[in-house]
Formats: C-alpha cells, structure tokens, sequence
C-alpha cells in the first residue's frame, strides 16, 4: 500500500491546492476558468485514484460527475455567459495578489497544523488527504472573499466545493449516497447561480457586486 | 405496503408540492396550500400518540417531536397568512399568477425539507435536507425580484453555501471519528448508532468536526457574526417567508447543532460544547440588541430581534442541565409562535401602507386599530413583558443560569433590557400619534395572528403539566 500509491495520492492532492493558489492571482475571467476546469481536472484524477486505491469502484462515478460537469460543462457554460455579458476581459481584485498569496499560505499553514495534529490516528493517507482539502476549502473561501465579481464568486464557490469532495472520498468508506448528493448540490447550486445570473443581468446589466451594493436594503 | 406517520410528514409536502406546481389560480392553490400543510400537521401530532419504529434513515423521539410539532403548526398558520397575503399581492400586482405556482410549489418544498432535516436518522441526509431547505429559500427571497431582493438572495446563498460547505466538512470529520469504532459504511452515519457509540470516538477529531459544524450550522441560526445573509433575507423578501425563517428554518439548523451537541456530551474526552455556544450566543443577543436602535426597516428591525432571541436560546442550551434546557426549548418554541404572529401583522401593514420604512408609517393603533394593537401585543410579548409567554421563559434562563455564572447573565440581562428599549422606541411611532400614510382598509386575516398571541398569552399564564413533562423529557434528553 506505501509506496508509490501513497506518493501519488499525495501528489494530486498536492497539485489541487496548488492549482487553488494560481487561481487566486488570475487578473481575466476567462483565464480563472481555464484554471477552474483544471482544478475540476485534477480532483477527477485524485478520485479516480482514490477509487483504485481503495477499491471502490463507485468513486469511479464521483471522479466522472467531477471529470464531465465540473472540469467540461460548467466551465464551457460560464464561458459563455462571461462572453455573452462582455466582462472576459478584466476582474478586480479587492486586495492586491501578493497579499492574497500570503493570505493564502497563512491559511494553508493553519489547515495542516490543525488537520495534522487531530488525525494523529488515522491512517497516513486520509490524514494528508483531509488537510489538503482544509486548505483547498479555505482557499476558495478565500477566493469567494477577495473577488467582487459574481462570476468569480461562483467559481470560488466551486472550487470549495471541490475540496470538500476531496475530504469525502479521502474519508474511507463514506456511503454513496453522501457523494452523489455533492454531486447533486453543485448541480442543483448550479441552476440557481444561473437563474440568478441571469436576472442580475436583467436588472443591473453587470455582475460586478460593488455595484449591487448600492441597493443595499438601508439606503436613506 | 402501509405508510407510517413518519413517511406521511413527508410524503405530503413532497406529493402537494408537484401538484400545486401545476394547479393554475391563486384562490384553489393557496386554500390546497393551508390543507396541505394542515394535514401535515394532523400527521404529527398523532405521533404523539402512535410513535413509529425508528428505521436506518428516518427516527422520531421525544426531542424530534416537539420540534416537528413546532414546525407543521406554525407552517399551517403562515399557509393561513399566505393565502391573504398572496391574494394582495396579485391584486397589486407584485407578482405574477406564475410566481404564485412557484411559490406554492417551493413554500411546500421547503416544509418537506424541513421536515426531513428534522426525522433523518443519517448525518449525511440531514446535511442534504438542510442544504435543500436553504436554496428554496433562496428562490422565495429572490421572487420579487427587485434590486433589493436579488442582493438579498446572492448574499444569502452566497453565506448560506459557506456555511453549509463548512457543516458538510464538519459531518465528514465525524464520520472519520466513527470509522474506527463502527466500520465502514453507512452505519457510521446513522444517529442512534452514533449516539450509542460515541464514547470511544476519537476526541480530537470530534473537537475539530463540532467547530466546523458550530459555524456551519450557526451561519443557518444567524448567529453572529455570521448572520449577515439574515436581515436582507427577511426584509426583501415575501413576509410569509420571512415568518418561516425566523420561527422555523432558523429552529431547524439550531436541531442539527443540538443533535452534535449531544453526540460530543457522550464523549468523556472531547470538549465540552457549552461554553462555545454560550460565548456566540451572548455575543449575538448583545450585538443584535445595539442594532435595534439603527434600524430604518420594520422588517430588518424584527429580523434583528430574531438574531437577539437565538442568542438568547443558544445560551440557554450552551448552559445546559434540565433546567435551563427547558428554559431554551420554551424560548424557542414561544419566540417561533410570536415573532412569526409579528411577521403576520408586518406583512398586512406593509402591503397597507405600501412601504417597509418605519418613519413612513405611524399611528396604526388609530388608523387600524386591530392591527395595531396586535402588532402592540406582539412586540409586548417579543420583548418579554409578562404576562406573555416570553416573559416566562426568559426569565427560567435568567433564574436557571444565575447560580452558576452571574456575569454572564448579568451580560444577558443587559441585552434583554436593551433590545425592550429599541423595539419600543420604535412602536411609539409605528402604533401611536397621528395616522400617516395610506388609510385603505385592510384585507388581512387575523386568526393567525391571534391564535399564536392567545397560546403565548396562554402560557405565559398556566401551562398544562402535559406539556411541562414532555418538554422536562427532552431536556433531560439534551443533558
């Protein structure tokens, strides 16, 4: 089981939270969701190799639903409506990128020191495994927290989402039904942001949230 | 094949959901609507009565009952308060005929999963329910589709999907602590398998998992300083909902937590819960207190009060012991009864005077003596004046919790007290001086409202030893 199935479990979780950090200093929208379906990607091939790994085909499906929605469709389908709106070209960022990189450390330091020390117990790869995925969920709250834009909200949302179905399939033996239900939340999260993207854009013609704000409930 | 009482609970919601979505007419959907709900709360109340076997996925004992009790009653009486309010808002024009069905359709979906979150005997399947009871209504805030309204949903989802994600890693962790103990598979996730193996759970995993499912969850209760989705969410959107959330979805995710909460009191090892919840709860009673006074918005105001009145609560069971577990549960269960009877007289007297600022509106009492006095009632009541029943019950937590740490009910007190001067500056001049604005007569439905002012007058004055029992079980139960 050591060996080299370890090293390679570790290495694709590994590679998630750093595709989490090149995320985070992504100036084009665009861009964010060239490095959004590669996030998606990489966590298809950790599933999968956690399926391999422990045996259990039906993480084969959880690494499919993440291979085809996450890394295919649901970057295809903010493409087009980033298109569509014209905001391809520029985002904000409320901070500026090297504060977000040490944020970002700061939060990856704090996940595997806590992780770490708790699961002292479990065995090694679910240990790595869960602190990698603390971190990927702290670095897309991170995102969702430094970025005004709704479409990049969203793909922090996404990415967060990401790292909790890393934990799950890292926790061995976790019921099916729990992971076809991720799988179904994000979908379902999906329609929503949808619908909402779309009447934002009905209402306000931009997604940019600064400029939501101004309708905040107290106005004078 | 027969059908218990706890499939029909949710059987119901679920089948009337799908038909109303397809039932055109307000005036039919909205009365199947109250039927719906009404047999929904037929159904359990007899579980009371003939208690089903608890399966792998679905459990009833004595704590899941008071709350699904709680839950269907309050969710028939809003269906009541709809039905008038819907019809209003047709007449002006707000909404479409098409949004009705919609609305209809998600407000019975969202009982079916409050309901679920309620009975579901499995982590994983009450982390579901509560994550779908969450985006309905999601959609029922966005459904005027305003300005205000959409800022309200996007930042309600937006918080409500953090901290929904943090709970799914908090139920994750505990399934990691079960593992070990229980095996593989599905059993680590069932409750009362949980629950009778707890004691050899790993403590420090448990300690992490109850952290993460303390803000997941908390984010749901609107504690602070994550509550910010909740005034937005109450004010944009319809007043119905904004009943619904304060006296039922916030008691829902408050379940969740106390079902942790129990789970790591077995646990000889692991940290106690309490002082986590007493320190949030006591910060957002005090903080919600202060914003009172700031608020332009009559249903931000109340919304605010809600965030006041589960800080009162999550203290009460942070405490913990029979006593102020009873406390808390009374706490809840009177302040669903009165803040959703507030949310009712809110609603009328908005779509009267067509707008939700407080300066706009005055004198109701003479204008509209019967709402007025009502929403007078129910803010006497909010604010826990006897002899309604709040008093009662914030008074248990004061008196239960004094012995043991007087500092910090001093810090209680002092919210109570503020928040009582807030809200009644306020209806000075929502209720009293001269009449402004629109005087139309008002179209409302007052048995709602005065039937859930009349239990709380009630208890305040006698509570049947039935009822004293039953809740001094489950708090016995939450330990």
């Amino acid at each position: 089981m050591q060996g080299i199935t370890f090293d390679i479990a570790h290495m694709l979780a590994g590679s998630l939270v750093l595709v989490s950090f090149i995320q985070l200093y992504q100036q084009r929208l665009s861009a964010l969701l060239n490095i959004f379906a590669l996030h998606a990607f990489v966590l298809a091939a950790s599933v999968a190799w956690q399926a391999y790994v422990q045996d259990a085909p039906h993480l084969y499906i959880t690494a499919l639903i993440a291979l085809v929605f996450k890394a295919i469709v649901i970057p295809l389908a903010l493409r087009r409506i980033v298109i569509k709106l014209g905001i391809h070209r520029e985002i904000e960022n409320v901070f500026g990128v090297g504060l977000a990189m040490l944020l970002g450390i700061g939060l990856v330091a704090l996940s595997m020191v806590v992780m770490l020390r708790v699961t002292s117990g479990a065995d090694p790869l679910a240990r790595e495994d869960l602190a990698f995925a603390l971190s990927v969920v702290l670095l897309g709250m991170l995102m969702m927290v430094t970025r005004r834009n709704a479409v990049s909200q969203v793909v922090g949302f996404m990415s967060l989402e990401n790292g909790l179905v890393l934990a799950a399939t890292g926790a061995k033996g976790m019921p099916l039904v729990v992971e076809i239900s991720i799988a179904f939340s994000v979908l379902i999260a999906f329609i929503v942001i949808g619908i909402f993207l779309f009447r934002i854009r009905e209402r306000f013609d931009t997604v940019d949230m600064q400029a939501m704000d101004r309708f905040r409930g107290e106005q004078r | 094949m027969t059908i218990d009482a706890l499939e029909g609970v949710l059987l119901i919601p679920a089948l009337s959901a799908g038909l109303l979505a397809a039932l055109p007419g307000y005036r039919l959907t909205s009365r199947l609507n109250m039927l719906a709900a009404f047999l929904t709360f037929a159904i359990a109340v007899s579980l009371f009565f003939i208690e089903p076997a608890s399966g792998r996925y679905l459990l009833v004992d004595d704590l899941n009952k008071v709350f699904i009790v709680l839950t269907t009653f309050v969710a028939f009486t809003t269906s009541g308060f709809s039905a008038s309010y819907i019809g209003h808002e047709i007449e002006t024009g707000r909404l479409k005929p098409s949004h009705v069905r919609f609305y209809h359709a998600m407000y019975q979906v969202l009982m079916f999963a409050m309901n679920l979150a309620l009975i579901a005997n499995n982590i994983g399947l009450m982390w579901v329910a509560i994550e779908l009871a969450t985006l309905t209504t999601v959609l029922m805030v966005g459904i005027y589709r305003t300005h205000e309204a959409l800022e309200a949903a996007w930042k309600y989802f937006i918080l409500g999907s953090v901290g929904i994600a943090l709970a799914l890693f908090g139920t994750i962790l505990v399934y990691m602590a079960a593992r070990p103990v229980i095996g593989e598979g599905p059993d680590a996730m069932v409750w009362t398998i949980l629950m009778t193996k707890a004691a050899r759970f790993d403590p420090d995993l448990l300690n992490v998992a109850f952290v993460f499912l303390l803000l997941g969850y908390g984010t749901k209760v609107g504690l602070a300083p994550l509550h910010a989705w909740l005034p937005d969410a109450h004010a944009e959107g319809p007043t119905p909902i904004s009943a619904v959330l304060s006296g039922l979805l916030l008691n829902v995710a408050l379940y969740a937590l106390l079902r942790f909460k129990m789970l790591l009191a077995l646990n000889p090892v692991a940290i106690a819960p309490g002082p986590l919840m007493v320190t949030m709860g006591l910060i957002s009673a005090l903080f919600a207190a202060f914003m009172l006074y700031r608020r332009r918005d009559i249903k931000r105001m109340f919304a605010y009060s809600s965030i006041e009145h589960m800080g009162i609560i999550v203290f009460a069971f942070g405490m913990g012991g029979p006593l102020a577990n009873f406390a808390g549960l009374l706490h809840m269960t009177m302040h669903s009864l009165t803040k959703s009877a507030i949310f009712f007289a809110v609603g009328h007297i908005a779509q009267i005077k067509g707008t939700q600022k407080i300066a706009d509106i005055s004198g109701l009492t003479i204008s509209h003596p019967v709402l007025g006095w009502g929403l007078v009632a129910g803010v006497v009541a909010i604010a826990g004046l006897p002899p309604m029943g709040i008093f009662m019950s914030e008074f248990l937590v004061v008196s239960s919790t004094f012995a043991r740490a007087p500092w910090l009910v001093l810090i209680l007190v002092i919210a109570i007290l503020v928040a009582l001067g807030g809200l009644f500056i306020k209806l000075n001049t929502i209720a009293f001086g001269e009449p402004r604005g629109s005087n139309a007569p008002a179209q409302a439905s007052y048995v709602p409202m005065f039937a859930h002012l009349a239990i709380v007058f009630a208890a305040g004055i006698y509570m049947p030893p039935a009822l004293v029992t039953g809740f001094q079980n489950v708090a016995r139960l939450l330990g």
